[in-house]
């Protein structure tokens, strides 16, 4: 079972890093995302500081999904996702392994660039670090829940629109969790809150979602 | 001796199709009935209330409409389930009959407490627990509609929709309870609506007048629309070859 799950977890990275612009294709859509609001919004630090939290989580979450689409897309058309769920593992290893990786190559560079993009917004510093903390453990999440939804629209024409219709609704409480433990930080209250729902909405995921992913992968290849 | 009934008798479409010709007429009838009722008494019958003047009538469509917008959306996944564990056919199209019906309902709920928000509160749209979490309904419903009409497979879609209903009938408590702290954080309490006064006994007659009308509705496009879906899925079958002669016979 771990030797399944490194071996499609070390072979989706190996891939990423082999189209490196390609994996680095979400982080600049986040970057780009986010530097737009101040320019529809305006320039007012007050303003700024104030939706940041906002902001950086919505672009988040959306960087997610569009990145998301093309998890099994590649695998489906040359047919190597076929082999890996006929190889007799089990789907739910294949699917945690998939998100893992979705998430090393695309929900750990937003993290990383969370704070960056905070002070952008005039976040304070403690704002910065509730931020990258709630986005650490929130990223994980986006990137199980898409999974279930790039299994379901495996090879729609729409897909990608298809699958934020899908997922965003899902995501609702990740965003509100995530988002409200830096407004907490701002209006100074526990943000322990927060962090203790996001957690267990975490591990809610992780154990339900690749469930659902390997049942819609069998329900896709039939 | 009590001869059982064979309630799977009616998961055969041809069977299905022919009890859900039976019941239509008395259900639309039901509907028209009840409503037209419900609505004299509700519009004409009922007293005025103290606080909010006449237009809080439009609670008869509103609380019916977010009562059956909730209902039909668990009734779509318990369907969407059968259909999918027991590769029952009728119940998968049941389910996506009811779909659309699911989404009028929430739909209307959400349009009809915007016509009631602006006189009571003063605004059409309040980010209320209660409202949010209509609206995240819309989506999911939206969501379910659109997955299942472009998976060109048949079987596929039904089984896709199926999961797809399941997690967000699990999901949809997690949502009501994160709207709901959400908004305890953000605004505070600014509108009261748990403080219901008493109803009057006029008032609740309406309700339930109202809510009976929804649920025959319902019944009534669900079933013509689960004809409609049977007919072309078993398109190729006897029975549908037998209906279309009679009825060019007639």
């Amino acid at each position: 079972m771990g030797a399944a799950f490194s071996a499609v977890y070390v072979r989706d990275l190996r891939l990423a890093l082999r189209r490196r612009v390609e994996a680095l294709l979400p982080v600049v859509f986040f970057i780009v995302a986010v530097s737009l609001f101040p320019l529809g919004v305006g320039p007012e630090p007050q303003t700024l500081r104030q939706i940041a939290a906002g902001v950086v989580w919505v672009s988040a979450l959306l960087a997610s999904m569009l990145s998301v689409t093309s998890l099994y897309a590649g695998d489906h058309a040359d047919g190597s996702l076929e082999q890996m769920i006929l190889s007799g593992q089990s789907g739910f290893v294949v699917a945690s392994a998939k998100a893992a990786a979705h998430w090393t190559v695309t929900g750990a560079p937003l993290v990383l660039a969370a704070p960056l993009i905070g002070l952008l917004l005039d976040m304070s510093n403690a704002a910065l670090g509730t931020l990258v903390a709630s986005l650490l453990l929130g990223t994980p999440i986006l990137s199980l829940l898409g999974g279930m939804g790039a299994a379901l629209t495996l090879g729609l024409r729409s897909a990608g629109v298809l699958l934020i219709l899908l997922i965003l609704p899902l995501a609702v409480p990740a965003l509100i969790f995530g988002a409200g433990a830096v407004s907490a930080v701002d209006s100074g209250v526990s943000t322990a809150g927060h962090f203790s729902l996001l957690g267990a909405l975490l591990i809610l995921t992780a154990l339900t979602a690749p469930l659902a992913t390997s049942f819609a992968l069998s329900i896709a290849l039939e | 001796m009590k001869r059982p009934i064979r309630w799977f008798t009616f998961a055969a479409p041809s069977r299905f199709y022919w009890l859900a010709g039976l019941l239509n007429p008395w259900l639309w009838l039901i509907a028209a009935g009840l409503a037209l009722a419900g609505l004299y008494v509700g519009f004409f019958v009922a007293p005025t209330d103290a606080t909010q003047g006449e237009s809080y009538r439009i609670i008869f469509i509103h609380v019916p409409a977010a009562w059956m917008s909730m209902v039909l959306y668990l009734a779509m996944a318990f369907w969407a389930a059968i259909g999918w564990m027991f590769n029952a056919r009728m119940a998968s199209m049941l389910a996506r009959a009811i779909a659309p019906t699911g989404a009028m309902f929430t739909f209307l709920a959400l349009w009809t407490g915007a016509f009631w928000g602006k006189p009571t509160w003063g605004t059409w749209w309040v980010w209320d627990a209660r409202l949010t979490s209509e609206l995240i309904l819309l989506f999911l419903y939206l969501g379910y509609i659109a997955l299942v009409a472009s998976i060109d497979d048949v079987v596929r879609g039904d089984k896709a929709g199926a999961l797809l209903a399941i997690v967000g009938a699990v999901n949809v408590p997690i949502i009501y309870f994160s709207v709901r702290w959400w908004n305890t954080l953000h605004q505070g309490a600014t509108i009261s609506m748990t403080a219901a006064p008493k109803m009057a006994h006029t008032m609740l007659i309406a309700m339930m007048l109202m809510t009976f009308a929804f649920w025959a509705y319902a019944f009534a496009t669900v079933f013509t629309r689960a004809q409609a879906l049977a007919l072309e899925r078993e398109r190729d079958t006897d029975w549908v070859r037998d209906l279309a002669l009679a009825r060019k016979e007639r």
